[in-house]
Protein backbone atom coordinates (compact mmCIF):
# COMPACT_ATOMS: atom_id res chain seq x y z
CA UNK A 1 0.00 0.00 0.00
CA UNK A 2 1.35 3.36 -1.02
CA UNK A 3 0.56 5.78 1.79
CA UNK A 4 1.79 8.83 -0.04
CA UNK A 5 -0.70 8.10 -2.80
CA UNK A 6 -3.54 7.59 -0.30
CA UNK A 7 -2.65 10.88 1.35
CA UNK A 8 -2.61 12.71 -1.97
CA UNK A 9 -5.99 11.29 -2.95
CA UNK A 10 -7.60 12.20 0.37
CA UNK A 11 -6.08 15.70 0.26
CA UNK A 12 -7.34 16.21 -3.29
CA UNK A 13 -10.81 15.10 -2.23
CA UNK A 14 -10.73 17.71 0.56
CA UNK A 15 -9.58 20.41 -1.86
CA UNK A 16 -12.24 19.56 -4.43
CA UNK A 17 -15.14 19.45 -1.94
CA UNK A 18 -13.94 22.63 -0.29
CA UNK A 19 -13.66 24.50 -3.57
CA UNK A 20 -17.03 23.14 -4.72
CA UNK A 21 -18.62 24.58 -1.58
CA UNK A 22 -17.07 27.98 -2.19
CA UNK A 23 -18.21 27.87 -5.84
CA UNK A 24 -21.75 27.03 -4.72
CA UNK A 25 -21.56 29.93 -2.29
CA UNK A 26 -20.70 32.25 -5.18
CA UNK A 27 -23.61 30.89 -7.22
CA UNK A 28 -25.89 31.40 -4.22
CA UNK A 29 -24.69 34.99 -3.92
CA UNK A 30 -25.82 35.67 -7.46
CA UNK A 31 -29.06 33.73 -7.36
CA UNK A 32 -30.56 34.50 -3.95
CA UNK A 33 -33.06 37.34 -4.03
CA UNK A 34 -32.26 39.62 -1.08
CA UNK A 35 -29.60 40.79 1.36
CA UNK A 36 -30.28 38.32 4.15
CA UNK A 37 -30.42 35.21 1.99
CA UNK A 38 -27.29 36.36 0.14
CA UNK A 39 -25.57 36.72 3.47
CA UNK A 40 -26.26 33.05 4.08
CA UNK A 41 -24.44 32.18 0.89
CA UNK A 42 -21.64 34.67 1.54
CA UNK A 43 -20.78 33.57 5.05
CA UNK A 44 -21.74 29.96 5.56
CA UNK A 45 -20.41 27.51 2.99
CA UNK A 46 -16.99 29.00 3.73
CA UNK A 47 -17.11 27.57 7.20
CA UNK A 48 -17.11 23.98 5.99
CA UNK A 49 -15.24 24.90 2.80
CA UNK A 50 -12.28 26.44 4.60
CA UNK A 51 -12.09 23.61 7.12
CA UNK A 52 -11.95 21.09 4.29
CA UNK A 53 -9.35 23.06 2.33
CA UNK A 54 -7.16 23.60 5.39
CA UNK A 55 -7.33 19.88 6.11
CA UNK A 56 -6.35 19.20 2.53
CA UNK A 57 -3.45 21.62 2.80
CA UNK A 58 -2.14 20.05 5.99
CA UNK A 59 -2.47 16.59 4.49
CA UNK A 60 -0.84 17.32 1.15
CA UNK A 61 2.10 19.15 2.69
CA UNK A 62 2.35 16.44 5.34
CA UNK A 63 4.08 18.69 7.79
CA UNK A 64 3.21 19.01 11.45
CA UNK A 65 4.22 22.61 11.37
CA UNK A 66 1.55 23.42 8.78
CA UNK A 67 -0.90 21.08 10.48
CA UNK A 68 -0.70 23.06 13.69
CA UNK A 69 -0.67 26.42 11.98
CA UNK A 70 -3.88 25.55 10.21
CA UNK A 71 -5.71 25.30 13.52
CA UNK A 72 -5.80 28.98 14.44
CA UNK A 73 -6.95 29.71 10.88
CA UNK A 74 -9.96 27.47 11.43
CA UNK A 75 -10.58 28.74 14.95
CA UNK A 76 -10.58 32.38 13.91
CA UNK A 77 -12.71 31.65 10.88
CA UNK A 78 -15.26 29.98 13.16
CA UNK A 79 -15.08 32.81 15.68
CA UNK A 80 -15.36 35.71 13.24
CA UNK A 81 -17.80 34.48 10.56
CA UNK A 82 -20.90 34.64 12.83
CA UNK A 83 -19.97 38.12 14.08
CA UNK A 84 -19.47 39.44 10.55
CA UNK A 85 -22.76 37.93 9.41
CA UNK A 86 -24.54 39.32 12.45
CA UNK A 87 -23.20 42.83 11.98
CA UNK A 88 -24.13 42.99 8.28
CA UNK A 89 -27.52 41.41 8.89
CA UNK A 90 -28.31 43.71 11.78
CA UNK A 91 -27.23 46.82 9.91
CA UNK A 92 -29.26 45.75 6.88
CA UNK A 93 -32.29 45.12 9.01
CA UNK A 94 -32.07 48.43 10.80
CA UNK A 95 -31.65 50.43 7.62
CA UNK A 96 -34.53 48.67 5.85
CA UNK A 97 -32.38 46.98 3.25
CA UNK A 98 -34.56 43.92 3.71
CA UNK A 99 -37.13 42.51 1.31
CA UNK A 100 -39.90 42.11 3.86
CA UNK A 101 -42.23 40.86 1.16
CA UNK A 102 -40.08 37.74 0.66
CA UNK A 103 -40.33 36.62 4.25
CA UNK A 104 -43.02 34.24 5.38
CA UNK A 105 -42.58 35.06 9.05
CA UNK A 106 -40.98 38.15 10.57
CA UNK A 107 -41.24 38.14 14.31
CA UNK A 108 -38.63 40.84 14.81
CA UNK A 109 -40.69 43.39 12.87
CA UNK A 110 -43.72 42.39 14.92
CA UNK A 111 -41.83 42.90 18.17
CA UNK A 112 -40.27 46.16 17.06
CA UNK A 113 -43.70 47.45 16.05
CA UNK A 114 -45.06 46.42 19.46
CA UNK A 115 -42.26 48.26 21.27
CA UNK A 116 -42.75 51.32 19.10
CA UNK A 117 -46.45 51.36 19.94
CA UNK A 118 -45.71 50.98 23.63
CA UNK A 119 -43.30 53.90 23.66
CA UNK A 120 -45.54 55.87 21.32
CA UNK A 121 -42.40 57.13 19.70
CA UNK A 122 -42.28 57.10 15.91
CA UNK A 123 -38.50 57.55 15.97
CA UNK A 124 -37.78 54.41 17.98
CA UNK B 1 -37.06 36.83 32.14
CA UNK B 2 -33.77 37.73 33.71
CA UNK B 3 -32.54 40.72 35.60
CA UNK B 4 -29.89 42.56 33.62
CA UNK B 5 -26.45 41.69 34.86
CA UNK B 6 -23.69 44.24 34.88
CA UNK B 7 -20.48 43.32 33.13
CA UNK B 8 -17.90 42.80 35.83
CA UNK B 9 -15.11 45.38 35.77
CA UNK B 10 -11.66 44.49 34.54
CA UNK B 11 -9.65 42.97 37.34
CA UNK B 12 -7.55 45.43 39.24
CA UNK B 13 -4.35 44.62 41.02
CA UNK B 14 -1.41 42.62 39.82
CA UNK B 15 -2.50 39.37 41.42
CA UNK B 16 -6.00 39.47 40.03
CA UNK B 17 -4.66 40.14 36.56
CA UNK B 18 -2.11 37.38 36.66
CA UNK B 19 -4.78 35.08 37.99
CA UNK B 20 -6.22 34.84 34.50
CA UNK B 21 -4.09 31.84 33.71
CA UNK B 22 -6.36 30.24 31.07
CA UNK B 23 -5.97 33.42 29.02
CA UNK B 24 -2.19 33.26 29.51
CA UNK B 25 -2.17 29.65 28.42
CA UNK B 26 -4.25 30.38 25.32
CA UNK B 27 -2.16 33.36 24.25
CA UNK B 28 1.06 31.46 24.72
CA UNK B 29 -0.33 28.52 22.75
CA UNK B 30 -1.43 30.85 19.96
CA UNK B 31 2.01 32.47 19.83
CA UNK B 32 3.67 29.10 19.50
CA UNK B 33 1.12 28.02 16.86
CA UNK B 34 1.78 31.14 14.81
CA UNK B 35 5.52 30.64 14.91
CA UNK B 36 4.91 27.01 14.14
CA UNK B 37 7.80 25.71 16.21
CA UNK B 38 7.63 24.30 19.68
CA UNK B 39 10.90 25.54 21.10
CA UNK B 40 11.75 26.79 24.56
CA UNK B 41 12.52 30.25 23.19
CA UNK B 42 9.12 30.47 21.51
CA UNK B 43 7.27 29.35 24.61
CA UNK B 44 9.12 31.86 26.79
CA UNK B 45 8.66 34.71 24.32
CA UNK B 46 4.97 33.87 23.95
CA UNK B 47 4.54 33.74 27.70
CA UNK B 48 6.25 37.08 28.08
CA UNK B 49 4.02 38.71 25.47
CA UNK B 50 0.94 37.17 27.10
CA UNK B 51 1.87 38.51 30.54
CA UNK B 52 2.56 41.92 29.06
CA UNK B 53 -0.81 41.98 27.30
CA UNK B 54 -2.66 40.93 30.44
CA UNK B 55 -0.94 43.68 32.40
CA UNK B 56 -1.35 46.43 29.83
CA UNK B 57 -4.69 45.60 28.26
CA UNK B 58 -6.80 43.46 30.57
CA UNK B 59 -10.17 42.48 29.14
CA UNK B 60 -13.17 42.47 31.46
CA UNK B 61 -13.81 39.06 32.95
CA UNK B 62 -16.72 37.27 31.32
CA UNK B 63 -18.10 36.59 34.75
CA UNK B 64 -18.93 33.00 34.02
CA UNK B 65 -18.77 30.34 36.65
CA UNK B 66 -19.75 27.03 35.26
CA UNK B 67 -18.71 23.45 35.22
CA UNK B 68 -17.37 21.93 32.05
CA UNK B 69 -18.62 18.46 31.32
CA UNK B 70 -16.29 16.57 29.02
CA UNK B 71 -18.93 14.18 27.70
CA UNK B 72 -21.39 17.03 27.33
CA UNK B 73 -18.81 18.94 25.30
CA UNK B 74 -18.03 15.94 23.12
CA UNK B 75 -21.76 15.53 22.38
CA UNK B 76 -22.08 19.26 21.70
CA UNK B 77 -19.22 19.26 19.18
CA UNK B 78 -20.22 15.97 17.52
CA UNK B 79 -23.79 17.17 16.98
CA UNK B 80 -22.45 20.52 15.78
CA UNK B 81 -20.22 18.94 13.14
CA UNK B 82 -23.09 16.74 11.98
CA UNK B 83 -25.39 19.77 11.78
CA UNK B 84 -22.85 21.76 9.77
CA UNK B 85 -22.40 18.89 7.28
CA UNK B 86 -26.12 18.30 6.80
CA UNK B 87 -27.00 21.98 6.65
CA UNK B 88 -24.22 22.69 4.12
CA UNK B 89 -25.81 20.17 1.79
CA UNK B 90 -29.24 21.76 2.31
CA UNK B 91 -28.01 25.29 1.61
CA UNK B 92 -26.06 24.07 -1.45
CA UNK B 93 -29.20 22.43 -2.80
CA UNK B 94 -31.05 25.67 -2.18
CA UNK B 95 -28.41 27.68 -4.05
CA UNK B 96 -28.53 25.35 -7.05
CA UNK B 97 -32.26 24.70 -7.15
CA UNK B 98 -33.42 25.84 -10.59
CA UNK B 99 -36.90 27.05 -9.70
CA UNK B 100 -37.76 27.50 -6.06
CA UNK B 101 -36.37 30.63 -4.39
CA UNK B 102 -35.72 30.37 -0.65
CA UNK B 103 -38.57 31.37 1.59
CA UNK B 104 -36.97 32.95 4.61
CA UNK B 105 -38.20 34.39 7.85
CA UNK B 106 -37.05 35.96 11.08
CA UNK B 107 -37.86 33.86 14.12
CA UNK B 108 -37.94 35.02 17.72
CA UNK B 109 -36.33 32.60 20.17
CA UNK B 110 -36.52 33.35 23.88
CA UNK B 111 -33.71 31.36 25.50
CA UNK B 112 -34.06 29.66 28.84
CA UNK B 113 -30.70 30.55 30.32
CA UNK B 114 -29.89 33.91 31.88
CA UNK B 115 -26.18 33.77 31.14
CA UNK B 116 -24.61 36.17 28.65
CA UNK B 117 -22.06 33.51 27.77
CA UNK B 118 -24.71 30.97 26.89
CA UNK B 119 -26.63 33.59 24.88
CA UNK B 120 -23.48 34.44 22.93
CA UNK B 121 -22.41 30.86 22.38
CA UNK B 122 -25.90 29.78 21.33
CA UNK B 123 -25.83 32.64 18.82
CA UNK B 124 -22.40 31.68 17.53
CA UNK B 125 -23.20 27.98 17.21
CA UNK B 126 -26.58 28.67 15.58
CA UNK B 127 -24.97 31.12 13.22
CA UNK B 128 -22.18 28.72 12.21
CA UNK B 129 -24.70 26.15 11.05
CA UNK B 130 -25.53 27.14 7.46
CA UNK B 131 -29.02 28.46 6.89
CA UNK B 132 -29.36 30.67 9.96
CA UNK B 133 -28.06 34.16 10.81
CA UNK B 134 -28.56 36.06 14.04
CA UNK B 135 -30.20 39.34 13.09
CA UNK B 136 -30.65 40.67 16.59
CA UNK B 137 -29.71 39.53 20.07
CA UNK B 138 -31.50 41.11 22.97
CA UNK B 139 -29.47 40.69 26.09
CA UNK B 140 -31.87 41.79 28.80
CA UNK B 141 -34.60 39.41 27.75
CA UNK B 142 -32.20 36.71 26.53
CA UNK B 143 -33.86 36.64 23.13
CA UNK B 144 -32.31 35.79 19.77
CA UNK B 145 -33.84 36.81 16.46
CA UNK B 146 -32.65 34.44 13.79
CA UNK B 147 -33.06 34.74 10.05
CA UNK B 148 -33.68 31.34 8.50
CA UNK B 149 -32.74 30.95 4.85
CA UNK B 150 -35.55 28.59 4.01
CA UNK B 151 -38.29 27.82 6.50
CA UNK B 152 -39.80 24.79 4.68
CA UNK B 153 -36.50 22.83 4.82
CA UNK B 154 -36.20 23.64 8.53
CA UNK B 155 -39.71 22.30 9.07
CA UNK B 156 -41.34 25.63 9.85
CA UNK B 157 -40.90 28.32 12.47
CA UNK B 158 -41.76 26.25 15.51
CA UNK B 159 -39.49 23.35 14.54
CA UNK B 160 -36.63 25.77 14.02
CA UNK B 161 -37.24 27.42 17.39
CA UNK B 162 -37.05 24.00 19.05
CA UNK B 163 -33.85 23.26 17.15
CA UNK B 164 -32.15 26.37 18.56
CA UNK B 165 -33.47 25.63 22.04
CA UNK B 166 -31.92 22.15 21.80
CA UNK B 167 -28.63 23.80 20.77
CA UNK B 168 -28.81 25.96 23.89
CA UNK B 169 -29.65 22.90 25.96
CA UNK B 170 -26.60 21.03 24.67
CA UNK B 171 -24.46 24.07 25.50
CA UNK B 172 -25.90 24.21 28.99
CA UNK B 173 -25.23 20.54 29.58
CA UNK B 174 -21.69 21.02 28.30
CA UNK B 175 -20.79 24.18 30.23
CA UNK B 176 -23.26 25.21 32.91
CA UNK B 177 -23.31 24.38 36.60
CA UNK B 178 -26.16 22.41 38.17
CA UNK B 179 -27.57 25.64 39.58
CA UNK B 180 -27.63 27.26 36.15
CA UNK B 181 -29.39 24.20 34.77
CA UNK B 182 -31.98 24.36 37.53
CA UNK B 183 -32.53 28.06 36.90
CA UNK B 184 -33.06 27.37 33.20
CA UNK B 185 -35.67 24.80 34.22
CA UNK B 186 -33.71 21.76 33.04
CA UNK B 187 -33.22 18.45 34.86
CA UNK B 188 -29.99 17.88 36.76
CA UNK B 189 -26.93 16.70 34.87
CA UNK B 190 -25.97 13.09 35.48
CA UNK B 191 -22.51 11.62 35.47
CA UNK B 192 -22.46 11.14 31.71
CA UNK B 193 -22.99 14.83 31.19
CA UNK B 194 -26.58 14.61 30.04
CA UNK B 195 -29.95 15.03 31.69
CA UNK B 196 -31.84 12.29 33.50
CA UNK B 197 -34.23 9.92 31.78
CA UNK B 198 -37.09 11.17 29.66
CA UNK B 199 -34.78 13.44 27.75
CA UNK B 200 -35.16 13.78 24.00
CA UNK B 201 -31.76 15.04 23.14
Amino acid sequence: MNWDLVREVVASAFFLTGSALVLIAAIGMVRFPDLLSRLHAATKPQVLGIILMMNGLALSLASWQVGWKVMPVIIFQLATAPVAAHMVGRAGYRTNKIRYDLMGVDELSQDLAAVREENDDPQA
Amino acid sequence: MSTPTITPPAPSGLRARLNRWPMLLWMTALWVLLWGDLTLANVLAGFGVAVLLLLLAPMPAVGYVGRVSILGTVWLLAKFILDVLLASVEVSKMALHPLRPPEGGVIRIPLRSESDVILTLTGVFTSLVPGSIIVEAHRFTGTLYVHVLDLPTSGGAEAFRQQVLRQERRLLYALASQEDLARAGLPRRRWWGGPGKGSDR
